[in-house]
Formats: structure tokens, sequence, C-alpha cells
């Protein structure tokens, strides 16, 4: 483990905004809430927020980007390519959001190796920062997500006037050649270790059993339609719950012509599987009609299917969907232990 | 984390079509056609039966579409397309010549070795004759690796039937039943042959259940009532197949349109084993 001052850590931040090609982004206050924007200075930086609006999954898998773009002449359509990669830094991530992007790597790069987040992510570089605040709404303690020790380049960890760096990678660790960085002391590494022992305490909600039994939880009570019902009720199916959440990966592929009239493409966006429409099929069948269907579909989602799948529970507890669902249906900790309870009771 | 550079990999998904050529169309009436593509860079679309592809409209849209013709068939692939929203329409608005984008062949099928053997049913409402229509000519192409093969199809009325000609070759052969109805006659319209919903048809057949491998496409709402024929007949559950449609927009197990339960239709599908679905309610209903 290391040490940086903090001045040193701007520094760092500054030189990079300054000389990488790659654009730097982090976690900044924006007046009503904390946001992964474009940084323009390290001093702009608020490394100790509780939850950003959205989670740096933008970056990786925007709300909207195109998928191919196209030049149409008399000889046909020629294709117009650029794979090359477009990678971020971006400063200040969680452990909660570093294991959901985990995830979505899993996904999108290992798995169903999706080249347009590939490119995005590949180059990229994540450096992580311990919590220093909690979110009333999170439950990351109980989902065993509010620390990790993988998925960043680097994390940090605040000690007051210096940074406990951890080096995760490589890159991480070429990162902090040129900055003046010292080994830690013995005891700061045992203050890390203290600080990231007592995080997870530290939240007030929280699932009441092991995540490990949410996948079986949720394939026994997938008829439970008393707790299902009381949830979907207040449902106005916006899809608030899924754009928010940092490992819903849905999307839509739309048609769009931009630029000229000779050049056109696709692109995709993020799309959401509360919305109405969205099982719905051409011949006019909608296989999730019901608000109750789709609620249950993305519950089940993130503590089952995904996990059946690739083998995550995919709800990483940050508490977005709670904070932001406007009718206050949307808990999963309160929902998934009404479950727990009446099955258990 | 995600792996090394990777330019050279070859599989990486890039949502790229490669361009067709319109080379023929057959209509049957005002909404199907069946379009015959050639693709530009290759001769054959290297499909099995089941599978489908994505068809990209330039500025119109894309969507899926299961491949019509068997894979037996040499040269360009065929795709029967019932005109209901903007890209069928547009794609019915094509002419021959004009080109397109496609994608594909995506999906699972089902494994036709072990089908080797067998008696071979299947049944087809409506559009779905056109996914099973490849399966029945990869099937007669190899007909004897298989024993007696029927086909059961029902329309709404005989002015919605599909492939009308090749139906009465195949109604000619003597290796082959091939029984049609139609729920109404239409007044004016001449038909002689069976009136009644699909299930009418199923009772009369004699079928050795236990060697006797099914497979069903069709709307929604005929499913289940099929599937009460074919337990009466107690043709075993795992020896069912479906052919199921939803509207994917990737292709690749991604985007979530296309999901039933845990089971995503453009990978694990189209065509599922019914042993496998029947308790996922969202397959069916």
């Amino acid at each position: 483990m290391k040490v940086i001052r903090k001045s040193d850590f701007d520094d760092l931040v500054n030189g990079l905004i300054e000389s990488d090609p790659r654009e730097v982004v982090g976690v900044q206050d924006d007046g009503t809430k904390y946001v992964f924007k474009p940084l323009e200075r390290a001093a702009d930086l608020s490394l100790d927020y509780d939850v950003t609006m959205l989670s740096p999954k933008k970056y990786f898998f925007p709300q909207k980007e195109r998928l191919v773009q196209y030049r149409e002449s008399e000889d046909g359509y020629e294709m117009l390519r650029d794979w090359s990669s477009e990678g971020k830094i971006i400063v200040g991530v969680h452990p909660y959001d570093l294991i959901a992007i985990e995830q979505l790597d899993r996904i999108f790069i290992d798995t169903q190796q999706d080249e347009p987040y590939r490119r995005k992510r590949e180059n990229s570089l994540l450096i992580g920062v311990n919590m220093q605040a909690v979110s009333e709404w999170s439950f990351a303690g109980s989902m065993g997500t509010a620390v990790t020790d993988s998925g960043f380049d680097l994390m940090l960890t605040d000690l007051e006037d210096r940074y406990a760096v951890e080096i995760g990678s490589r890159k991480g660790s070429k990162l902090l050649e040129e900055s003046p960085v010292r080994e830690a002391t013995l005891e700061e590494v045992d203050e890390v270790e203290r600080i990231t022992d007592e995080l997870p305490e530290k939240f007030e909600k929280g699932i009441e059993f092991p995540p490990e039994k949410l996948p079986s939880l949720l394939d026994e009570n997938y008829d439970n339609m008393a707790v299902w019902d009381e949830y979907a009720d207040g449902c106005l199916s916006c899809g608030t719950c899924n754009v928010i959440c940092p490992t819903c990966y849905c999307f839509n592929v739309d048609v769009v012509d931009f630029i000229t009239d000779d050049t056109g493409g696709t692109v995709r966006r993020w799309d959401g599987c509360l919305l109405e429409d969205f099982a719905a099929v051409a011949g006019g069948e909608n296989f999730r009609e019901e608000t109750v269907q789709r609620h249950r579909h993305r519950l089940m989602r993130k503590g089952n299917y995904i996990y059946e799948r690739f083998g995550d529970i995919a709800c990483i507890g940050c508490g977005r969907c709670t904070q932001h669902c406007v009718a206050d249906v949307a808990d999963p900790a309160e929902i998934y232990n009404k479950l727990w309870r009446s099955t258990n009771a | 984390m995600p792996s090394e550079p990777t330019d050279a990999e070859p599989n990486w998904v890039h949502y790229e079509p490669e361009e067709a050529t319109l080379v023929a169309k057959t209509t049957f009436n005002e909404i199907d056609t069946v379009f015959e593509f050639e693709l530009e860079d290759r001769d054959e679309l290297g499909h099995v039966p089941g599978q489908f592809v994505q068809v990209f409209v330039p500025g119109v849209g894309e969507a899926p579409f299961s491949v019509s013709s068997s894979p037996t068939k040499d040269g360009p692939f065929e795709l029967c397309i019932r005109k209901v929203g903007s890209v069928t329409t547009a794609i019915h608005e094509m002419e021959v010549g004009d080109t397109l984008g496609i994608r594909g062949p995506f999906g699972e099928t089902c494994d036709i070795e072990t089908f080797k053997g067998n008696d071979m049913l299947f049944v087809a409402g409506g559009i779905g004759l056109a996914p099973l229509r490849s399966m029945i000519n990869f099937i007669l192409y190899h007909r004897d690796w298989f024993r007696d093969v029927t086909v059961v199809y029902g329309c709404k009325d005989p002015t919605e039937i599909l492939f009308p000609e090749e139906i009465e070759r195949w109604q000619e052969r003597d290796d082959i039943r091939f029984d049609i109805t139609v729920d109404e006659v239409p007044e004016g319209v001449e038909w002689d042959d069976h009136v009644g919903v699909i299930t009418t048809l199923l009772p009369g057949l004699k079928i050795d259940a236990p060697n006797t491998y099914t497979i069903v496409c069709g709307p929604p709402v005929m499913f289940q009532y099929v599937q009460e024929e074919l337990d009466a007949k107690e043709i075993p559950h795992d020896h069912i197949y479906l052919s199921l449609e939803r509207r994917m927009h990737c292709g690749v197990g991604l985007c979530g349109h296309c999901q039933i339960n845990d089971l995503y239709v453009c990978q694990d599908g189209p065509v599922f084993n019914y042993e496998v679905i029947k308790d996922r309610p969202e397959a069916l209903s």
C-alpha cells in the first residue's frame, strides 16, 4: 500500500487533465446532487460524496451511442468504421459501482463480446475511493459491496491530509510513477483496515439474510403475488429504477438519419423493462403486459436471472432506485426482506 | 478486467449489417410475401432450420425474421414477411435489385440428429408456417432419415394461405401427409377442404407418441389448445418443440427485449423444447 499527500494527488489529477489524451471525469457536487462529469481541475472533486445520480456505467454504456454508421452512394452502402479506443479516466468510484462495472465487463466483454462497450472500457482507468459518507438509501453493507479488493486501477482511502492508495493493476502502478508516493506505515495500513472493516456497519438499511440466498428466495417466491402486487400497485411504469441502476443494461436499437442525407446508421439507447411496451411484439401480444409482471421481472433479474446466467447478484445495494422512485415502491431491500419474512416467518 | 487489446479477435459483435440484394419476391396476398435475398459477400447464409436474421432497412429500422428456406437450398435465402409495421412495410415496398442489411443468423434450434428414425409432426398456425417451412424442407431433403412426416396447417381463411403452390406439391407427394384447415370461408371464396380451427385436425391423426417429435409454431393463443391435443395423444413433453416470437433488438443476448424469465429467445431459442419452457410463465402468454 502506498500513501500520497492530497495536494500531490491533486497535482497528479491536474497533470492527467492537462496531458493525458483521455478525458478525465470525476465526482462533483452540482449544487443539488453528486454527479460524474468532466473534470476541469482536481479541486472540483467531491470525494466525500455519498452516492452519485448515475453510476459511471454511462461512460462505457452511454444513454445513447452510435452502433453503425454508413454512407450511401451509387455503388451501395459503405460502412464508416471507427473502432478506436475511447477510454476515460474516472476518478472517485465507490466500491459498489466498481463491482457493478466488473459485472458488466463479464457480460459485455467476457461473454457477449460487445465491441462498442469494449472500446470504451478497455482503455479506461478507474480510480476508486472508499466511502466516507453513506447514502441513507443504500444497503451495500448487507450486499457485500461496501468494500472491494478488485475492479480498480487505484483505490483511495481518505486519511485526513493523505490518501492511502491500493494499486489494483499495472496501469494503476504506472500512473503513480511520476508522483511523490511512499510506502504506507504499519499504522496507516491498520487504519485503512479499520475503516473498511467498520464501513459495512454504517448502513442503516440492509437485507436481513445473506445475499447468496437471494436466487433461491426469488425462485420460491415467483408466485408470491401478495408481495409483488403490494409494490406494483403504486408503480407508474416510468422506468426510472432501470435508468438509474448501475447494472441495468437493456437497450433499444433505433435507426437514425444523422449528419447528412447520404449518411445514416443505428443508435442504441437505454431502455427499461418497466416500460409498458418493453416485451411487446409486432403481432400485438405483450408478454409482460401487467405492471406487476414488469415490476417483478426487474427484481427477479437483479437477484436471480443474472445470477443464473452470469453468476452475479446484480443488485449491488447502491439505493439509487429507492431514492429516485417517485411512487416509493422500488426499494429492493424492503421487497426482498418482505419476501424473506413471508417465507421464513 | 477486460482482456488485452483485441482488434485481432474475430468474434467481437459490431452490429454491422452486411449487404443483401432482393433477387425475387412472391406475393401470396395483401400482407404476406416471400422475399429471396442474395448476400453480397458470401454464397450462403449458413443457417440451420429455426434460426433468424435481423433485417436492417436503412432509414427505417431493424427487425428479426425467421429464415423460411432450408439450408439445403442453394444460393439465396428466403424470408416470408407479413406487413404489420414500418420495417415490414418498407421491405414490402422494395423492388427486385434493391438492397438492405442483414445480421445473423442468430439463435439456437432443435437438434435434428435426435429426430432421426422417428415420426415428425409439424403444427403451423398462420404465419407460423414461415419458420417451420425451413425445417419441413430440410426434412424432406433428407427424407429417408425419418419415418412418417405429417404437417397440419391452419389459417384464418383461404386467402391467408402461404406457399400455396409448394403446399400443392407437398400434398401430391405420398411420403408426407399434409392436412390443411381454415377457421372460416368468406363469402365468394372457393374452398373445398377442411373448415375449423387447427385443433380439429389433430384428434384424427394416428400418432405413435413415444416415437414422434413435434414442432409447433403459431400465435401464442394457439399453443395452449394445440398442447391440450398433444397431451391427449400422450406425446412426451421433451419431444415437443415450439418456435417463439419476440422483438429482439440485438440478437446477441444483451438488449433484454426477448427475455422469457431467465431465458433469451435470441440465444436459447427461438426454438425451445416444451419441457424447458412449460414452467416459465412468460413463455406463452
